[in-house]
């Protein structure tokens, strides 16, 4: 096996071990990247002078004995997440030169952590799609079929995980954009709870919805990062000052005696009939770890898109309106007077998606409309929340299929954007609701496309996640395949 | 027919916190441009705000000090709109439920108080500064003032004239400095108005159309603009025209209200709530406390001072003008107990040598203490009130007490009887035509006596003894 191809706990143990250097690991993976990228494109921007600096000292540390949780470890970052000093693109024309003065939290966390941050990856622009064509750079394409798109939008940080680009990496999830490509790309990805990890310096979509999470190759991975980034932070008031456990701590609990709720309004007409089978076996397995599976009911849920395609681009309209060209980012050399210069500026700067979305949500908060959608789609995700916490009062955690078909092809749902928006169908109630979900691979399609499997928990239960996840993961029986590039 | 003005004024006060209302970045004003701001102030991408606590404590000090109800919760919300002094795109305010509300001041005018209402005080950030060049077409923006907390202040239209609007304002400004939550400077934009002002036949009920004017950054200007634009609208209405609803400046150099340039756009500020700040919960216990810091405000002051202390309503209204000076006067009484005596030092030679000087009370040189000396000293006949006046020019300058200046000087009333009377006689016998003419009868020739004893014990004769004494010796 290469190097680029270990797990953050196996190379811990190597590096610990004095098996291998942060210097090796490092250069694995950008001879991965070579060897790869060109038909993947998981990254905007690589970092490959910086990362192997950063090997470097990582390997000083390691040697005084100072190595922290992910020390010489190559971590990917969405291209979303800013970076001080680093372009931070958001996949958008409109900030294509645009660098950041600072550090998101996470990032100082990844640093203090030792983390050797490897490059920034592609997404759909300003984390509005489901596939990562929207974005400005290019599409990213599946390892599993490089026609097929891996999911969105925060495809590039699933693709890295995936094909070996990098160890583990960050994403944001504000409808699904973590799990959904996690599993479309076999790998595992996790949505915390709202509150958990610190949104400051996350480039916002949907405030109220998105939240940093990680992709990694394996549940162990997903709780040392989840260690990592989580915690209180002064500087975002939405932050929840909540103590942190190890979660790394529920990687050896079983699941006896758990109740797992199965709603029955997952499992619809029109999701693929694979998929379903999957999760079947899935449930099956559970099931047999000693958990009770039983039907519930979140009767909300058909109004889930609706209140996200409310609520979340009522925010974006809001939360863009700051790219006019005036103080960063992309400037239309065009306009002879400020209107002409906002309006050419914004015209080119973004994209079809997003403007989409801008328009969609100007129009929810317009004077006289206000009340019958934004308001009312508040009052709706009231409910849809309620639902949970009704679920969470007899469920341990809640299983779903995290998307309703595998990876579709590249342009297939371009030109149909309600059909790209019922991707997200069974993720987006997670952050409405602003519980944790996590997605982990449960299997393959006849084609040898990954499926994936989707466990939700009640606020701060990240702990129940990674416990039930864990212990799916040892024993659902899969063979881990490899995709083939 | 007659007509009457109905008024509302929206007041935005700058609140005198160190830091900005959602980052850590001085508020102090007159720094280079854009030497106060950070990612905040410039609405990069992905930094978020967090709310200054003491701001939502000087919020809650005005609405008490107004009358209003504090309310528990409170949302702040966007109100979004492009202008490139606006870095995110979008204001941080306060929308569907003001934190105060039901408020109510009451304002002195000629004819007696009026009670004026105050339906929502709200926080919010303010906006940059765009600094055009004046040579070539460029605008610059400076962003040293987004994100200065602000409170806006609305009133009911309640008000029927200019002179009532400025008396209004003269209040709410009075209050606020009162409450050193904002230096209430109008030139620097910390305490700004606008008015919405429309006309209707006296005595009618429904409102006519109301135009809003801004511009005005003196008491003085919002009462000229008032004055001009009711005027303005009464011409229309008496000439069968209609007013039309807009935004008017003020031009203060032609004396005239103007339409705001370009097309009036009908905004839509798309409010909701931001939902990068979480809900403000405001506890009886926290309305309790800053209760507790409450100064006296200056009506009350007003009101005590001419029941307590017995001072004319107009020495009681100069006195109160300030917290300062306030404080300075009742201290300077409470050594002294000389109510009216302290007010005469302090309305007369005190507040025009400051005024001459343009110096603020709190860098007054004479203590209230030294004040409460001297005035015991008059009081006590060591020295003169004529003396006093150069004793108290003399503590004005160099800050030395009275007393010392006193022995320095050698000023202390000379109040022994033999002494004074030897003068006298030395007097009276260098003037027998003036003794002459006094006793034929003319008594005005009483005070060139009185003068040149005076003059020859160089003013520090005891004035009341001489009087005696000349009665006296100079009566046949």
């Amino acid at each position: 096996m290469k190097l680029h191809q270990f797990t953050i706990h196996e190379l811990q143990k190597k590096l610990r071990g004095d098996d291998t250097t942060s210097a090796e690991i490092v250069e694995s993976v950008i001879e991965r990247i070579d060897a790869v990228e060109d038909r993947i494109h998981s990254y905007i921007t690589l970092l490959k002078d910086s990362a192997r600096e950063e090997a470097r000292k990582a390997d000083g540390d390691i040697r005084s004995g100072k190595a922290r949780p992910l020390t010489g470890i190559p971590i990917a970052v969405k291209d979303l997440i800013c970076t001080r000093g680093v372009r931070t693109t958001c996949g958008s024309k409109i900030l294509h030169n645009f660098i950041p003065p600072y550090d998101a939290t996470v990032i100082e966390k990844l640093r203090d952590a030792g983390a050797v941050i490897i490059g920034k990856t592609n997404m759909d622009e300003f984390a509005m799609g489901s596939s990562t064509e929207t974005s400005h750079f290019g599409a990213t394409r599946n390892p599993w079929d490089l026609d097929r798109i891996p999911g969105g939008s925060s495809g590039g940080s699933a693709t890295a995980v995936a094909a070996d680009e990098c160890i583990a990496s960050l994403g944001s999830d504000t409808g699904g954009s973590i799990r959904q490509p996690a599993a479309l790309c076999d790998v595992v990805g996790m949505k915390p709870t709202y509150g958990r990890v610190s949104r400051y310096g996350l480039v916002a979509f949907a405030s109220s919805l998105d939240q940093i999470g990680p992709f990694t190759k394996d549940v162990e991975d997903c709780a040392i990062m989840l260690n990592v980034i989580s915690g209180y932070d002064p500087r975002e008031s939405t932050s929840v000052p909540i103590d942190v456990p190890d979660f790394t701590s529920f990687l050896s609990g079983d699941i006896r005696g758990w109740t797992v709720g199965i709603p029955k309004e997952y499992f619809i007409e029109g999701i693929d009939p694979e998929v379903e089978a999957a999760v079947r076996k899935a449930i099956a397995v559970v099931e047999g770890l000693g958990a009770r599976c039983v039907d519930v009911s979140l009767p909300h849920t058909e109004y889930c898109l609706a209140v996200y395609y409310i609520v979340a681009p009522a925010e974006a309209s809001s939360n863009l309106a700051r790219y006019d060209g005036v103080k960063y980012g992309y400037r239309s050399k065009e306009g002879r007077d400020l209107m002409e210069m906002y309006k050419k500026t914004r015209s080119e700067g973004f994209g079809t998606e997003v403007k989409r979305r801008i328009m969609l949500g100007t129009y929810a908060l317009s004077s006289g409309y206000y009340d019958a959608y934004y308001k009312k789609a508040s009052q709706v995700r009231a409910l849809i929340k309620r639902d949970f916490d009704e679920a969470f009062r007899s469920c341990d955690a809640v299983l779903t299929p995290t998307s309703p078909t595998p990876a579709f092809r590249l342009g297939e749902k371009m030109d149909d954007p309600l059909q790209m928006y019922l991707s997200d169908i069974f993720t987006i109630s997670t952050n409405l609701a602003g519980i944790p979900g996590v997605s982990v691979p449960c299997g393959y399609t006849a084609a040898g496309l990954p499926i994936g499997v989707q466990f939700l928990a009640a606020p701060f239960e990240e702990g129940k996640l990674i416990r039930i996840a864990s212990a799916y993961e040892k024993h659902s029986g899969i063979e881990k395949r490899r995709p083939n590039l | 027919m007659e007509y009457e003005a109905v008024i509302g004024l929206e007041v935005h006060a700058q609140l005198l916190t160190d830091s900005k209302i959602f980052c850590g970045c001085s508020t102090k004003f007159g720094a280079a441009p854009n030497a106060n701001a950070c990612p905040i102030c410039l609405g990069m991408p992905g930094v978020l705000p967090v709310l200054n606590r003491k701001v939502v404590e000087y919020m809650m000090k005005m609405a008490l000090a107004t009358n209003c109800r504090i309310n528990g919760r409170n949302v702040f919300a966007r109100k979004n709109y492009f202008y490139p002094d606006l870095p995110k795109g979008y204001q941080i305010s306060q929308y569907a439920k003001p934190p105060a509300e039901h408020g109510l001041v009451d304002v002195e005018l000629e004819g007696g108080k009026k009670r004026i209402g105050i339906p929502r005080i709200h926080m919010e950030e303010d906006a940059g500064k765009l600094v055009h060049d004046e040579v070539q077409p460029s605008s610059y923006v400076d962003v040293n003032r987004c994100g200065v907390p602000l409170i806006e202040i609305v009133s009911e239209p309640d008000i029927r004239s200019a002179e009532e609007a400025a008396a209004y304002l003269r209040r709410l400004h009075e209050i606020l400095v009162y409450l050193d939550i904002c230096d209430g400077n109008m030139q620097e934009g910390s305490f700004r108005c606008d008015a919405n002002v429309s006309i209707r036949p006296r005595g009618a009920d429904a409102f006519g159309t109301r135009t809003e004017l801004k511009n005005m950054n003196s008491f003085r200007n919002v009462q000229r603009a008032l004055e001009y634009e009711i005027k303005r609208q009464q011409y229309i209405v008496e000439g069968g025209g209609q007013v039309i609803q807009e935004t008017r400046l003020w031009d203060d150099s032609q004396g005239v209200t103007l339409p705001m340039r370009g097309k009036e756009e009908a905004h839509d500020y798309r409010y909701f709530p931001d939902p990068d700040l979480v809900t403000v919960e405001i506890s009886d216990t926290w309305i309790e406390e800053v209760k507790k810091t409450l100064p006296e405000l200056p009506l009350e002051k007003r009101e005590r001072f001419i029941r307590d202390r017995g001072i004319p309503s107009y020495d009681a209204g100069v006195l109160t003008s300030s917290r300062a000076l306030a404080d300075y006067y009742e201290e300077a009484v409470r050594l002294c107990g000389k109510p009216k005596i302290v007010s005469n030092w302090v309305m007369g030679d005190l507040l025009r040598f400051l005024n001459e000087e343009k110096r603020d009370i709190r860098d007054c040189l004479i203590k209230p203490s030294d004040l409460a000396e001297m005035v015991n000293l008059i009081e006590d006949g060591t020295i003169s009130g004529k003396i006093a006046k150069e004793v108290f020019e003399d503590m004005y300058r160099s800050g030395k007490a009275p007393r010392t200046i006193i022995d320095e000087k050698g000023l202390v009333q000379i109040t022994d009887e033999e002494a004074l009377k030897k003068t006298i006689d030395d007097i009276i016998g260098a003037n027998p035509a003036q003794l002459e003419q006094y006793r034929s009868g003319k008594e005005k020739v009483f005070g060139y006596f009185v003068g040149q004893v005076m003059k020859a014990t160089k003013g520090k004769a005891n004035p009341a003894l001489v009087n005696e004494l000349l009665k006296k010796m100079l009566a046949p």
